[in-house]
């Protein structure tokens, strides 16, 4: 649209004065905005373009070769005498100390530093500067920091390089599964691993037989390495020496390091007395003197040695349930126990899934086998006696972790829910009387808190991928080690609330523990009535049995439940809120 | 005579545990500490005070080390450094 005003002059009236006139403003277009215009302009946000005069830069990480350190110690010789000076020899060091006093710059020197040294003196008297000021106050009673643990160290054996080192072969790359750990007695700054293949029949060429000690301070390399003649499955360390430590191999003989002797076997037992499977459990016995120890291997026996003489057991025991002492209704061991204040009696979980009490001093071998716990579906693979509680033992196998009462032969007490995986390993904590551990198959490593929380562990750490096979706490309670399925081996420091004991713990655990025992056997002994009532009741003549049927299984039941129920009631209001497990 | 009294001040002061002068060779001119004693202070704060002035003067050419305190969990190890000479001396800082 064009706009346009044409203004016309005769170009005569060029030149004549203009006479302008006032008029009103007119509006010569109005040309209102048109909405449908828009649609063809694209709306661009505002745009802005960054320049910066700066060199690119970029980032790369580099990790170098593991450097080998070792400590090592310098000796000093005097130096720095001139020539004619023997350091040795009194009168000349006198001679040269005096001429060098007698210097002028000596003396100019010596003044001026003493006023430098003297001041800084001074200031050491005037003030303290590392005085506390503000005395410690009150540490919160209670810990309100959530449970954790972190990873102190993980010990990777590096089977190639070591073995390269060693017996110039070919790089060992076979990984041995961990099966056993054993802390150190005294100074827990080392830790004894066994490494094992415990596939069936598995035998590969070129997998090391060793097994090692590592000092905590160098995971690099292995304190020392023990040489068996054959893998070992479990490794212990006697408690009353700490430089002897006994071996349970995987073709069933015994074997016993003293490790300031070195890396081979100071005796291994004789093949034909020994077990005739991998020695599964190998633990030290108390005694005066102090060599004396038991194994209990799958092949269904339990030997006593002594390590000075290895060549025969000192004693055998079949583990037939049945008493009859029969090799071949015997139970596969699996796990053995030892509590050392109880000297005589024992206990061995088997792979059928049953544990065997046992008592040493038992006249006949029919006796020897107390009593049998069974509970767990697949072979159970830990048992452990509560350290607090004696009566108390926690026994892992299948997908759960028991705790059992002595007294209670029928049932565990206390159990956890089954899990998705396999629990491998499990033991108590050595300062708190209500946390356990459990390791699993899938790299987790659980701790429970019972007294705290009984249906979930109270952390739960995945540690690694591969499956933890071997657990084990130090005596502090605060560093647990545990051992996978390819070697490694890592070691955890678990916050301290879970480490302290509690206010309260102990009298709060014992009646936790004897809660769970009393509910069993209300329970038991209710099952036992009812049986007897069915029982007199099939067998039944007479008149007093036409009272018997009133009371039929149903309201059994009824009356069991309410029991049940009275029972937990009271308790739930003893503990205060712990919800049972049922 | 002035040396004298100036190291016979110095050692009087409170919680000073001994007082070496060495030289720039490291060699223990004067000491109130025993031998062995002297002779291992003597080498090992000679080479460390040499590190530390270099360190010093690396950081900036202009600069110089003027002092060097060392505190371990036992004592204080003092040591003023001239061209020439060395005087250490060790304090127990009252605690």
């Amino acid at each position: 649209m064009e706009l346009m005003y044409v203004y016309t002059r005769k170009r005569r009236e060029f030149g004549r004065p203009c006479s302008f006139s006032d008029r009103p403003a007119t509006v010569e277009v109005d040309i209102p905005p048109d909405p449908s215009m828009a649609s063809a302009f694209v709306l661009r946000n505002p745009v802005d373009s960054a320049v910066q005069h700066t060199s690119d830069m970029s980032e790369h990480e580099v990790n170098t070769e593991r450097v080998e350190v070792e400590s090592r110690g310098v000796n000093h010789v005097e130096g720095g005498w001139p020539k004619d000076v023997n350091p040795q020899e009194v009168e000349q060091t006198a001679r040269f100390r005096k001429k060098v006093e007698k210097d002028e710059n000596y003396v100019n020197t010596i003044v001026h530093l003493g006023t430098l040294m003297e001041h800084c003196v001074k200031q050491n008297n005037a003030i303290n500067i590392y005085e506390e000021y503000f005395g410690e106050e009150e540490m919160a009673e209670v810990e309100d920091e959530p449970p954790s643990a972190k990873t102190i160290s993980v010990i990777s054996k590096l089977p190639s390089l070591f073995d390269l080192l060693l017996s110039k072969r070919d790089p060992n790359v076979i990984k041995r599964m961990a099966t056993h750990l054993s802390w150190h007695p005294d100074a827990c700054r080392r830790v004894a691993v066994a490494y094992s293949s415990l596939e069936f029949q598995q035998n590969v060429k070129d997998m090391s037989f060793d097994s090692y000690i590592w000092d905590l301070e160098n995971p690099n390399k292995p304190e020392l390495v023990l040489k068996p003649s054959s893998r070992l499955v479990s490794l212990e360390y006697n408690p009353k020496d700490s430089h002897v430590l006994l071996g349970g191999c995987y073709n069933g003989q015994m074997a016993y390091w003293d490790t300031r002797k070195g890396g081979l076997p100071a005796e291994v037992s004789t093949v034909e007395v020994s077990h005739r499977d991998p020695v599964y459990g190998a633990i030290w016995l108390q005694s005066k003197t102090g060599t004396e120890c038991f194994s209990a291997s799958t092949d269904g026996q339990v030997l006593w040695w002594d390590i000075r003489k290895l060549s025969e057991p000192t004693e055998t025991l079949v583990l037939d349930i049945t008493r009859k002492g029969l090799l071949e209704n015997a139970l596969g061991a699996i796990t053995l126990e030892f509590e050392p204040t109880m000297p005589t009696k024992f206990m061995v979980g088997t792979e059928q899934g049953i544990v065997i009490a046992c008592n040493r001093k038992a006249k006949t071998p029919a006796e020897k086998i107390a009593s049998t716990y069974s509970g767990h579906h697949g072979p159970v693979y830990a048992l452990t006696r509560n350290p607090f509680y004696p009566k108390v033992f926690l026994t892992v196998g299948d997908w759960t972790a028991r705790i059992w009462s002595e007294e209670i032969k029928e049932s565990s007490i206390m159990w956890t829910k089954n899990h998705l995986s396999y629990v491998t390993d499990g033991c108590w904590s050595s300062v708190r009387g209500g946390v356990f551990f459990t390791t699993r198959s899938d790299g987790t490593l659980d701790v429970w808190d019972f007294l705290f929380k009984q249906k979930d562990p109270s952390l739960s750490l995945k540690v690694c991928d591969e499956p933890l096979s071997s657990l084990r706490v130090q005596d502090n309670g605060c560093v647990v080690g545990c051992g996978s399925k390819l070697g490694t081996v890592t070691l955890l420091e678990i916050s301290s609330g879970l480490c302290t004991l509690q206010r309260n713990e102990k009298a709060l655990a014992t009646a936790m523990f004897e809660g769970g025992a009393k509910r069993e056997k209300i329970l038991e002994s209710r099952q036992r009535e009812l049986r007897l009532k069915e029982r007199a009741r099939s067998e039944g003549q007479g008149m007093e049995l036409k009272e018997r049927p009133a009371e039929s299984p149903q309201e059994g039941g009824c009356c069991t439940r309410e029991d049940f129920f009275e029972a937990i009631e009271a308790e739930l209001q003893r503990r205060g809120g712990a919800k049972p497990q049922r | 005579a002035e040396v004298e009294e100036t190291l016979k001040r110095i050692q009087a002061h409170k919680g000073v545990v001994g007082t070496i002068v060495i030289n720039a060779e490291g060699i223990p001119i004067r000491t109130t500490l025993d031998n062995s004693t002297t002779v291992q202070y003597a080498g090992l704060l000679h080479q460390l005070t040499m590190k530390a002035k270099s360190t010093v003067r690396d950081i900036d050419p202009q600069n110089d080390l003027t002092f060097l305190r060392i505190r371990s969990k036992k004592h204080e190890i003092m040591v003023a450094p001239d061209k020439e000479y060395l005087l250490i001396v060790i304090q127990n800082p009252c605690e």
